[in-house]
């Protein structure tokens, strides 16, 4: 079989497995996020917290539970990491520098899962378990939980109120991340990742000399790794390392757990707006990006220039010899798109525009299909863009699903999308411009350039991915790229969660003939081209100076 | 240019002498025309010209900061020039300079052309404010006060003559006045105390009588005030929508400073030290120039076009407001049906032969003026071929007049005595005289009533004794192409919805044959009041039209209520406009109006941000490929030289304003048609046409550039 069938044939049993899970999972969490009734144990949860599930929250408070719930997920993960060396069951490993405990705490809590060390080399059981992986948990509910809220301002009328923050938290942990979670560890552990507290274990090479593995939870954390879009590895080679992602069946069904939610998201969007075809559009639109990234991903791969790529039928060097070019470009291609930066090749190997497409992709907003509820969010903010300068053409006062995008609502969704381009850029350019940050770069020339950019994207679009090479464990890249992964999550939430309560508000504006279809394909394609143009073309010049640059040369 | 105004003014001596009460409906709809129906403003080159020095007054910072974009475009053409100085060895950086001005200048340029159009008929309108002395009752003395000193409240008389001071209500009297001043209309109207026909507007002229006037507005804010105000665009404020688009213009504007003003560090790593210059041009290349200059001289044009068909909209909001309609309210006389009631046949009782009762019917109707009596006439003329008796070959007739109590009318001449009219009193009628009422007619009146028509029972008294002859068939005649219009609003998403005083049989037959969606029949000002409010409860946008007092809290209920001129000042205060024709059909065009500003905007926004993708493939490769030979390749239009890629983007995307200048005030074409194919259509000009258009400009510009020696 050709390595290029075999991608192709990846990718439809791909397609086929998420076709399945979507409409079951979809309206399952639509049920979960519209249901009056508490389970016992999230009962007792809510009575530990101190927090009543019932009261109905407008999106002060909401945006409030966000906040003071991540907050206090960043200082706890902070001093977590801090007295490590003096926690049991942390293999003797010392206390992380406070520069990187806060990279890695915000890293975390963000739902990034960026990573400026290496774990099997610095983060204990304790800190893997109950920090790192509980946070991949509530990062991801927090997500779906905005998602959510956004998808009630639109559902609701004449009222402010957006459901309850603590409610949608526990909901989306307990009956969503945690089954689905349960489920994958245990396919993973068929297919042979690991899962055990045992410790570090000296193994002899082939070549000689010795190398260092250690046991952990591996399974369980892989699991909500992919399953809540945080990305995070392990260990430090992600879905690269044997432990983590041993055969092609447990790689094509690491990508399909990475795009389980935010696919069946849209269904859920669908249900809850009652237009299931709504939600088909909004599916089309993220189907189509991620299609044609991996189409274009593929083709630039493929491509055989030169000797080396002819003998090994393709750019081989960083991916995994058991994977291939067709499988690791869905799974880059996959990761990228959505906010998981799970790898299980290098990015930075990849031919000059494949990289460039990485970069794309989360450049985009990551939003095809994105991360669990951010992905949705996002679409969405770009959707009422689209219909803002559409609406226009069909010669009424713009309005998405019967809610009119008004003066505010513009105001809102201008200010979600200003801010990834304004953190991505401007702490580029003060990489560039300052004398000691450049020397992290590995490579010169555009190549070098591209390490830097690629963070700061990966970074304030809270994906985690690295361009490997860069040497990111320094002050000025813990620190910067901590800000740009806090502001990159939680800014964009707050307008996230006001344009909620503005939509809310409004009375719906029924539907006529006049009335801009956005459940057509002629929208989706707008949309896409809007999300091309709008968000692509503001990194033109960069990725010209990065990626194009490396892969057009000749 | 010449605007009605000012050719009725010319007429203004040559005031025939009839008086209707109302302009004539001179644009009855005739349904589908190949072109757009709303658009064909006109456009004069000459007028480019003629604005050039409002353009350059418009280059105050004070006043471009309005528009954010066009503001950096002007602190752009500043920095370059500064820079220009400290090299002035360099053309390019003079070239363009010069071109960044002129893309400043052409967007105030537009604007200026826009209120300049404004500016001509706001002159007419001044010259019919002149200064008038008032004539104060105070104590039941006159005394003479200049118009200016009139307050609320103040009595003032005119006779023949008189200009009227001030906006007000007659209180006293009734006169024929001359409105020609606003309104462009020639014939006198009808102004009397009490009613719906009680508002004067000042400026008007009083033709006949002597009128006492209650003055209702202050001086300054009288109507003609508001109306210059409003066609020079003074008091133009941004509507809702305008503003928005200006908050996503501006945003835009900022992620692509972003992206130029973090371009200079990664360019020098690359190894390319970028000018000032150089970035300027990116910048203004990639921030929506194209919408931003020319948004506000849409907006302007959208509110000239309703002038120009004599509209006047209180407000901007109101425009936008009517794209969005979804339900009109439409009054059944004069909008959907011509204003009266026609014969459409005589049908005899049995006994009778149908020439007899055209006979007798065309004789009743004779002296009667009413358009009804008239069509009574002329059917039995067409019908019947009989000949219209002047009123004069009938010696010793004796016309009786239709009386609200007698409710008939008719003729007793030769010892007849015929008489027309509502059947149960020329029944009365009848039996009173002691004849015999057949019950052939009360059949054939039921007959009628339910077919939505309105009987007039014949009788006569002669030699035979009283008898009915028949019944006339008075018919609502619904105007031509009325139901092609209504089949396109359904199809633009709009319902209709027919308002009629009339009894719900005869309101569906209307209805029907008219074909709009819904009637409300008997309908009561209370009744419109409560539709509306239903109607805006389930989200609906709600237009309307109205004269009477009785009409102005729907009127101001209504989303878009446009009053007629003719009505009360009350209906008029209440509305957000004010039709000056007083022909409530308009309220289809003023939908098409607002509908095509909105669409006229989002065109033009899609065109703007298309075009940065052709930009990018000219300046990226000129700015890069020293460096990085590869990105020569993006360099797909081949264009000749890095300075001229660069200058020929930025005189393409200047010139571009100026191509485009007569499609924002014209607004883009506008059909009728549901939104998905509207979509297509806009989506496929504007948006493709957007993407490809700067690919062969700016090839274009450069292939001429490269042909200018020395370069």
């Amino acid at each position: 079989m050709s390595p290029v069938l075999a991608g192709v044939l990846q990718l439809l049993a791909l397609i086929a497995a998420l076709a399945l899970a979507y409409r079951p999972l979809g309206d399952y969490m639509a049920r979960v996020y519209s249901s009056d009734k508490h389970l016992r144990v999230e009962k007792w949860i809510y009575r530990g917290i101190g927090a009543n599930p019932n009261t109905e929250m407008r999106w002060p408070a909401y945006l409030r539970g966000v906040l003071a719930f991540s907050a206090a997920g960043v200082l706890f993960l902070y001093v977590l990491q801090r007295v490590q060396g003096i926690l049991p069951g942390s293999l003797g490993f010392a206390s992380i520098d406070p520069d990187q405990a806060f990279n890695t705490a915000a890293s975390f809590v963000s739902n990034t899962n960026w990573q400026s060390y290496y774990g099997e080399q610095a983060m204990g059981h304790v800190v893997q378990t109950a920090g790192l992986a509980v946070q991949n948990f509530v990062s991801a509910a927090v997500g779906i939980a905005v998602a959510v809220a956004l998808v009630r301002g639109f559902a609701r009328s004449r009222t402010g109120e957006l459901g309850n923050f603590w409610a949608d938290l526990v909901r989306g942990v307990v009956r969503i991340l945690l089954p689905i979670s349960v489920i994958a560890a245990i396919v993973l552990v068929a297919c042979g990742v690991i899962q055990n507290f045992s410790g570090i274990h000296e193994v002899g090479q082939f070549t000689g000399g010795s190398q260092q593995w250690n046991g952990g939870a591996v399974a369980s954390q892989e699991a909500i790794k992919e399953v809540g879009t945080n990305g995070g590895g392990y260990f430090n080679a992600n879905s690269a390392h044997p432990f983590e992602n041993p055969n092609p069946f447990s790689n094509l069904f690491e990508i399909f757990l990475l795009l389980l939610i935010p696919f069946a998201l849209t269904r859920t969007f669908g249900r809850m707006v009652g237009s299931l075809k709504q939600g088909y559009a909004i599916l089309a639109t993220m189907a189509t990006i991620w299609l044609g990234f991996i189409c274009l991903m593929w083709w630039t791969e493929f491509a055989h220039h030169g000797p080396a790529f002819e003998i090994a039928g393709g750019a081989m060097e960083g991916k995994e010899q058991r994977f291939g070019i067709g499988a690791s470009s869905i799974f880059s291609i996959s990761t990228t798109l959505t906010s998981t930066g799970a790898v299980d090749s290098f990015h930075s190997s990849n031919t000059g525009l494949g990289g460039g497409l990485n970069l794309l992709g989360m450049q985009l907003g990551e939003i095809a299909p994105g991360g669990v509820g951010s992905g949705l969010y996002g679409m969405l903010v770009m959707a009422i863009i689209a219909v803002f300068i559409a609406g226009l053409m069909v010669g009424r006062t713009p309005e998405y699903l019967g809610k009119k995008i008004g003066t505010r609502e513009i105001k809102l969704a201008a200010c979600y999308i200003l801010i990834t381009p304004a953190l991505v850029l401007v702490f580029t350019a003060a990489a560039m411009a300052l004398p000691t940050p450049g020397n992290s770069m590995t490579n010169s020339g555009a190549h070098g350039f591209s390490e830097i950019l690629y963070a700061y994207t990966s970074a304030s679009n809270n994906n985690g991915s690295a361009f490997a090479g860069l040497n990111a464990d320094t002050q000025w890249f813990n620190s910067t790229l901590g800000l740009a992964m806090l502001l990159g999550r939680f800014l964009p939430m707050v307008f996230v969660l006001a344009l909620a309560g503005s939509l809310a508000e409004q009375k719906p504006v029924p539907a006529t003939a006049g009335t801009l279809r956005t459940e057509k394909p002629l929208f989706t394609g707008l949309l896409v081209g809007a999300i091309l143009i709008i968000t692509g073309l503001t990194y033109f010049p960069a990725l010209a100076l990065g990626p194009l640059a490396e892969g057009l040369a000749t | 240019m010449t605007t009605d105004i000012t050719k009725q003014k010319k007429q203004e001596d040559a005031v025939s002498t009839t008086t209707p009460t109302r302009a004539p409906h001179s644009d009855v709809p005739t349904g589908h025309k190949d072109e757009g129906r709303v658009g064909a403003g006109l456009f004069d080159p000459k007028l480019l010209l003629k604005s050039l020095p409002d353009a350059i007054r418009k280059l105050d910072p004070r006043v471009m900061v309005k528009s954010p974009v066009m503001f950096v475009v002007l602190v752009g053409s500043v920095l370059t020039t500064v820079f220009s100085f400290t090299d002035p060895g360099d053309w390019f950086g003079w070239t363009i300079s010069a071109w960044l001005w002129l893309t400043v200048i052409f967007a105030n340029l537009a604007e200026a052309v826009a209120e300049g159009r404004g500016k001509a008929q706001a002159d007419t309108l001044r010259k019919a404010k002149t200064d008038t002395v008032a004539r104060r009752l105070v104590d039941d003395r006159e005394e003479q006060v200049p118009g200016t000193e009139l307050r609320i409240g103040d009595l003032v008389v005119c006779e023949a003559g008189d200009v009227i001071p001030g906006d007000g209500d007659v209180v006293e009297g009734v006169a024929s006045v001359d409105e020609s001043a606003i309104t462009g209309e020639s014939a006198p109207v009808i102004r009397e105390s009490g009613g719906d026909r009680s508002a004067v507007t000042g400026g008007t002229k009083v033709l006949s009588d002597r009128i006492v006037i209650k003055i209702t507005t202050k001086p300054g804010e009288t109507f003609i005030d508001r109306m210059i105000n409003l066609v020079e665009g003074a008091a133009r404020q941004k509507t809702p929508n305008e503003i928005a688009l200006n908050i996503l213009l501006a945003s835009l504007t900022i992620i692509f400073l972003l992206a130029v003003a973090t371009l200079p560090p990664l360019a020098d790593y690359a190894g390319t030290h970028l000018t000032m210059v150089v970035l300027v041009a990116l910048l203004v290349c990639l921030i929506p120039t194209t919408i931003g200059a020319l948004l506000s001289a849409i907006g302007i044009a959208g509110m000239d076009r309703l002038v120009q068909r004599n509209v006047l909209a209180m407000s901007g909001r109101a425009v936008e407001a009517a794209g969005d309609v979804s339900t009109l309210l439409l009054d059944k006389t004069g909008t959907i049906t011509l204003g009266n009631r026609q014969a459409a046949e005589f049908l005899p009782v049995s006994g009778t032969s149908e020439a007899d009762l055209a006979d007798a019917a065309q004789l009743s109707s004779l002296a009667d003026e009413t358009p009804e009596g008239r069509s009574i006439v002329v059917l039995a003329k067409e019908k019947y071929g009989l000949r219209e008796r002047h009123q004069g070959e009938l010696a010793q007739a004796e016309w009786i007049e239709f009386t609200a109590q007698t409710r008939m009318s008719g003729v007793d001449v030769d010892g007849r005595k015929v008489r027309k009219g509502a059947a149960g009193s020329v029944i009365a009628w009848v039996r009173e005289r002691g004849g015999e009422v057949s019950e052939d007619a009360d059949t054939l009146a039921n007959r009628i009533s339910e077919a939505g028509g309105t009987p007039l029972l014949v009788a006569i008294e002669d030699t035979d004794g009283a008898r009915i002859l028949g019944v006339i068939h008075l018919k609502d005649v619904v105007k031509d192409g009325m139901r092609e219009r209504f089949e396109e609003l359904r199809r633009m998403g709009i319902k209709t919805v027919m308002i009629t005083g009339d009894n719900p049989l005869t309101a569906k037959a209307i209805a029907d044959e008219a074909g709009v969606d819904d009637f409300l029949a008997e309908a009561t000002p209370e009744d419109k009041m409560a539709l509306i409010k239903r109607e805006q409860a389930g989200g609906k946008l709600v237009a309307m039209t109205g004269d009477g007092t009785n009409d102005a809290p729907a009127l101001a209920q209504a989303d878009v209520g446009v009053a007629m001129n003719t009505g009360t000042s009350a209906a008029k205060e209440a509305g957000n406009m004010v039709d000056l024709d007083s022909n409530p059909t308009k309220l289809i065009e003023i939908v098409e109006i607002g509908k095509q500003l909105l669409i006229t905007r989002g065109a033009l926004t899609t065109f703007s941000i298309a075009n940065d993708v052709a930009k990018y493939f000219a300046i990226i490769p000129a700015l890069f490929a020293a460096v990085y030979p590869g990105l020569k390749q993006l360099n797909i239009m081949q264009l000749s030289s890095p300075d001229s890629a660069i200058l020929s983007a930025v005189i393409f995307n200047a010139l571009i304003i100026i191509a485009l200048v007569p499609l924002a005030l014209r607004g883009v074409q506008y059909r009728p048609m549901n939104a998905d194919r509207m979509l297509r259509r806009n989506l496929g000009i504007y948006g493709l046409g957007g993407l490809i258009a700067p690919f062969i400009g700016i090839k274009v510009i450069d292939l001429l550039i490269s042909l200018i020696p020395g370069l």
